[in-house]
């Protein structure tokens, strides 16, 4: 599966929102509500599937499932 | 003061999901309580409860996402709260938020999320401790969420008095509406703990009964061979609104509230004061405050748990308050059929007490096949009765030695 794949996977589970309506664009905030204690869940949801650590000063930068990818394929070993 | 009056009632637990499935099982005698699946013998040495079945929240109350983030107490609070509202009719009417509260008991609150966010803390480090663990168990969640479902905006708390919770809840919220600061208040408890540490808990303070290979008769209140409690879950909601607003919206009035007690023990943190130091003022207060006569009571709902201190202690206060006309009054402990409820007990027992007064049939005290000598009062043995009723009594006592009774009154338009 393509990293972007297991994102929007992993976001679709917690969200319950359908993965075909997940884009790289779609954003945390504005596209699916989520409040922060949603986004701190996901990241740790992330962190775990992904065996990155995301530094919380930068999780405020993640908007987009595109940013998220984008942060773990550059910090995935 | 205003008087107050029940307009709708719910609860569930292990004999049924809703009023109806609990009441017709109640009044059949039937047991809810059933031998725990899947669970590990070496850490579980009790296996019984009385546990709720094939239940699932519907997502209009809490939505798919949300539903694994709140403990199970949450769930049941909300899925009654919402069948006594609609019994009430309430929402169907315009009312002022503001008017509107909920004031709930539990006795323990999430205690299942406390329990594997514990292991999550020391397997996998802080860092894996769920951002939804504390909203997931805080005891006064349940009434939160009621609140937003709702836009309830009136006062909004959790009262935790051990296995009185509820009852105090109730008697907290009728307060409300006596003093005219609320027009309708959602009361009651809920609870949800069968999960391992509790019970090693209650099972170390040999609180609760070891009959593993007999689940439906283990609980037995008032008979000889009664070995402690069994452990139930679930919840007993009911609404309360001011009397006469009630009458001028046109709505269905099931009861009255017309009193309450509230004591304290001051003996011991779990036994009960074996001469009902607190539990005799507590039911005589409920009485005074209805300016009832003690001989115009005709049912109780005991706490009666059925273990061997409470159960006579509790026939003794009984006895001690009521004198000769104890033996006129129909007591029964539905927890033989339901187990214990802990914090939501009251609230289950004051649902059954209003369908007591309502229908004019008593649920039944099984499994009472020899009446321990010690506890000499008609316990409604092992089938229904009917009786036509005025006032049902029920009593709530918990560890900490607090003590909550309330009366209902069958209400005549």
């Amino acid at each position: 599966m393509e990293m972007q794949e297991k994102v929007i996977k992993i976001v679709s589970d917690a969200t319950k929102v359908e993965a075909g309506n997940i884009k790289g664009e779609t954003n945390f905030v504005d596209d699916l509500n989520l409040d922060s204690l949603d986004m701190v869940e996901m990241m740790m949801k992330m962190e775990e599937e992904f065996g990155v650590e995301i530094p919380e000063d930068k999780t405020e930068e993640l908007k987009t499932i595109n940013d998220v990818t984008n942060f773990l394929k550059s910090n995935a070993n | 003061m205003n008087r107050v009056a029940v307009t709708g009632i719910s609860a569930m637990c292990g004999a049924g999901n809703n009023l109806e499935e609990v009441w017709s099982n109640l009044i059949a005698g039937k047991s809810g309580i059933s031998t725990l699946e899947d669970v590990d013998e070496k850490m579980w040495p009790i296996r019984i409860a009385g546990q709720v079945k094939d239940f699932e929240i519907s997502e209009d109350l809490l939505a798919a996402k949300e539903q694994s983030r709140y403990d199970l107490f949450i769930h049941f609070g909300l899925h009654c709260t919402d069948e006594a509202l609609k019994q009430s009719g309430l929402l169907e009417e315009k009312f002022d938020p503001l008017k509107v509260g909920a004031i709930l008991g539990t006795g323990l609150g999430g205690f299942p999320f406390i329990q594997s966010s514990t292991q999550t803390y020391w397997n996998r480090g802080p860092r894996r401790v769920s951002p939804f663990f504390i909203p997931s168990f805080i005891p006064n969640m349940a009434t939160g969420k009621i609140s937003m479902k709702y836009d309830f905006k009136g006062v909004n708390y959790t009262v935790s008095s051990a296995c009185a919770s509820a009852a105090h809840a109730i008697g907290a919220g009728a307060t409300e509406i006596m003093l005219g600061r609320h027009d309708a208040m959602v009361v009651g408890g809920s609870e949800a703990v069968i999960t391992g540490l509790p019970f090693a808990g209650f099972n170390n303070m040999k609180a609760l009964s070891k009959r593993n290979d007999d689940p439906t008769k283990a609980s037995r209140p008032f008979d000889k061979d009664r070995d402690g409690f069994v452990m139930g879950e679930g919840a007993g909601i009911l609404i309360l609104e001011n009397l006469e607003k009630a009458k001028a919206r046109g709505a269905k009035i099931l009861a009255e509230v017309v009193g309450f007690g509230a004591t304290a023990d001051a003996y011991h943190i779990t036994a009960p004061h074996p001469e009902g130091e607190g539990t005799i003022p507590c039911m005589q207060q409920a009485l005074d405050m209805a300016g009832v006569k003690k001989e115009e009571i005709d049912y109780i709902n005991a706490h009666g748990t059925s273990t061997p201190v409470g159960d006579v202690a509790e026939t003794k206060a009984i006895k001690s308050v009521f004198g000769d006309h104890a033996k006129n009054i129909d007591v029964s402990s539905t927890k033989s059929m339901t187990g214990h409820l802990l914090g939501a007990a009251g609230g289950l027992e004051s649902v059954v007490c209003v369908k007591s007064l309502v229908d004019g049939v008593l649920a039944p005290t099984i499994n009472l096949d020899n009446q321990d000598e010690n506890c000499d009062l008609n316990y409604v043995p092992n089938e229904a009765k009917k009786r036509d009723i005025q006032y049902a009594l029920n009593n709530s006592f918990g560890f900490g030695g607090t003590n909550s009774t309330t009366l209902f009154k069958k209400y005549e338009a």
